[in-house]
């Protein structure tokens, strides 16, 4: 009975009309293309940034970029081995890895509860949205001298200023995520009489998942960025002060060294946020697959 | 059978679980001179364990009389009492979880009710048999045909279970086989579980081929114009001469009646 209902496979060829299985060619015509973006490439994330390592490594090869101006690649390495060696860039990346992490990790959890909060109640939309508003459009850069009176110099003032740059966009998505859930979605939870926990576990929580992995891959960048910001304005130790004082000295290799760790660090977080998104999102049926 | 289940007065059938009686149900939305009135002072009798359709032009608050039914809305005016609540309700689209499993949409239901894991998983797995899905628990809803969807929804409707079953055009957005065996189903459980079902479609025919009674809505304001005891045998076959001839006299008043609204 079931068997009359079952459609054929999704991705399945329709049937090859004769002249075209004997030639051996797809059963679309040439020429005619889908109108999504196609299959995806193996590891295709990685083709932009390997060509712009590409051009670098031309570059200087060939002479075009001053090594005065634009360090080259192999002296970037170079370069790094030495810091390595000497045990000046492992503890400095470590500080930094811990305050990235620290900083997303509560900047995550407090976005994602304000977004909930905001998110399921007039009231708490009225509470939290404004002052979230005006966070948004105020820069860290220009919160930092505040942050420093009032939270001191140590990790403590990094970690939080870290976390409300990551706070923003996981509230702005999430709370758009949610708020975009289908109205019929409630409607069914409301029939199968689903408490408010059940609610939020089993159809709030999931129905925003694709607004917060959004939200996260600005959050994963933005931990990065503020990063830079604190530990260039008031550090002793991590990538930033590394760089900033590789500036003093002018050490242009040692600054490309720190860029060049900053670009590996966001474009593998970058990643991970990808992957993991993929996974939890497998029941979405969109362009990306 | 039927005659006798109609016969029962509307005070004792509301005692009777399963039993739904509307009395002058009164929906308006608005205020003031902008207010749409979009049922006035609909009564109706459903007997326990009958199969009662609701069929009307579009617009006609059929499926604003089912969400009164289920308590999603509240009634302007009248009373509905069942001795039943909650009631179980089924949707025409967007009516599973795409996140959830086969099996996690069923469950989900029985997790409502304090259902420990195993039990869950067990009757989830008795109730997708019943529709005719075994095999099928753990895959997401998107890699489901339309009609398995429909039967997914209706595993977990059962899992309810509620002796009311408030369906609100099921099959609208399916094709006509799919729906002609969905049609086979659906009375099959309807007859195996005693269940009390509200019925809402546009095609007559499927309203014809299903119910016990076939209720007549009228257009803006809704109101019940006729209502049609389907005295057929079944099973019936929704291409059969008694079912299209019952068919064509309803669509014939359907259609004066909205012939009058247009004109």
């Amino acid at each position: 009975m079931t068997a009359v209902e079952t459609k054929p496979a999704r991705g399945a060829p329709p049937p090859l009309k004769h002249d075209e299985a004997a030639s051996g060619r797809a059963s679309r015509p040439r020429g005619k293309r889908r109108l999504g973006p196609g299959k995806s490439i193996p590891l295709g994330y990685l083709i932009g940034p390997l060509l712009l390592l590409g051009v670098w490594i031309w570059g200087s090869a060939q002479g075009w970029i001053d090594p005065r101006i634009l360090t080259a690649p192999w002296t970037v390495v170079e370069t790094a081995w030495d810091l390595w060696e000497s045990g000046r860039l492992g503890p400095d990346l470590l500080v930094s890895a811990r305050r990235f992490a620290l900083g997303l990790t509560f900047g995550v959890l407090a976005g994602l509860v304000l977004a909930i909060v905001s998110g399921l109640s007039r009231w708490g939309e009225a509470v939290v949205d404004g002052p979230v508003q005006i966070k948004r459009s105020i820069p860290n850069l220009a919160l930092l001298p505040l942050l420093l009176l009032w939270f001191g110099i140590d990790e403590r003032m990094k970690i939080i200023t870290i976390a409300l740059g990551v706070l923003i966009p996981i509230y702005i998505h999430t709370h758009n995520g949610l708020r975009s859930i289908d109205g019929r979605y409630a409607e069914l939870a409301e029939t199968l009489r689903l408490n408010h926990a059940a609610f939020l576990g089993r159809v709030v929580l999931p129905g925003a998942l694709p607004g917060f992995f959004l939200g996260m891959r600005f959050a994963v960048t933005s931990s990065w960025l503020s990063l830079v910001v604190v530990e260039q304005v008031n550090a002793t130790s991590g990538i930033g002060y590394m760089m900033l004082l590789a500036g003093t000295y002018g050490q242009t290799d040692i600054i490309i060294v720190g860029l060049v760790l900053y670009a590996l660090l966001g474009l593998v977080s970058d990643t991970v946020v990808r992957i993991v998104q993929r996974r939890v999102l497998s029941w979405r049926r969109t362009l990306e697959d | 059978m039927s005659l006798i289940r109609h016969a029962v007065a509307a005070e004792d059938a509301a005692r009777v679980p399963g039993a739904v009686v509307l009395t002058d149900v009164v929906k308006r939305y608005g205020r003031g001179p902008g207010a749409v009135t979009a049922l006035d002072g609909v009564s109706l009798n459903v007997a326990p364990g009958s199969f009662t359709c609701l069929v009307g032009a579009s617009g006609c608050g059929k499926s604003t009389l089912l969400s009164l039914v289920a308590g999603l809305d509240e009634l302007s005016a009248g009373s509905i009492d069942n001795v039943e609540r909650p009631v179980a309700m089924m949707f025409q689209e967007s009516a599973l979880f795409p996140w959830l499993t086969v099996s996690g949409n069923v469950e989900l239901a029985l997790r409502v009710k304090g259902v420990g894991r195993a039990e869950r998983r067990q009757r989830a797995a008795e109730l997708l048999d019943t529709v005719r899905l075994n095999g099928f628990a753990h895959k997401r809803p998107h890699e489901l045909s339309g009609g398995m969807r429909q039967r997914v929804a209706l595993a977990r409707a059962l899992a309810q279970d509620a002796s009311v079953l408030l369906m609100d055009e099921p099959f609208g957005a399916l094709d006509a086989m799919t729906r002609d065996i969905l049609h086979d189903e659906l009375e099959r459980i309807w007859r195996e579980r005693e269940l009390t079902v509200l019925f809402v479609t546009h095609n007559v025919r499927e309203a014809v081929r299903l119910g016990d009674r076939v209720v007549l809505l009228s257009s803006r304001p809704g109101r019940v114009l006729n209502v049609y005891d389907v005295g057929l045998d079944r099973p019936r076959r929704i291409d059969s001469a008694p079912v299209a001839g019952l068919a064509a006299e309803i669509t014939d008043a359907l259609r004066e009646e909205v012939s009058r609204h247009a004109g």
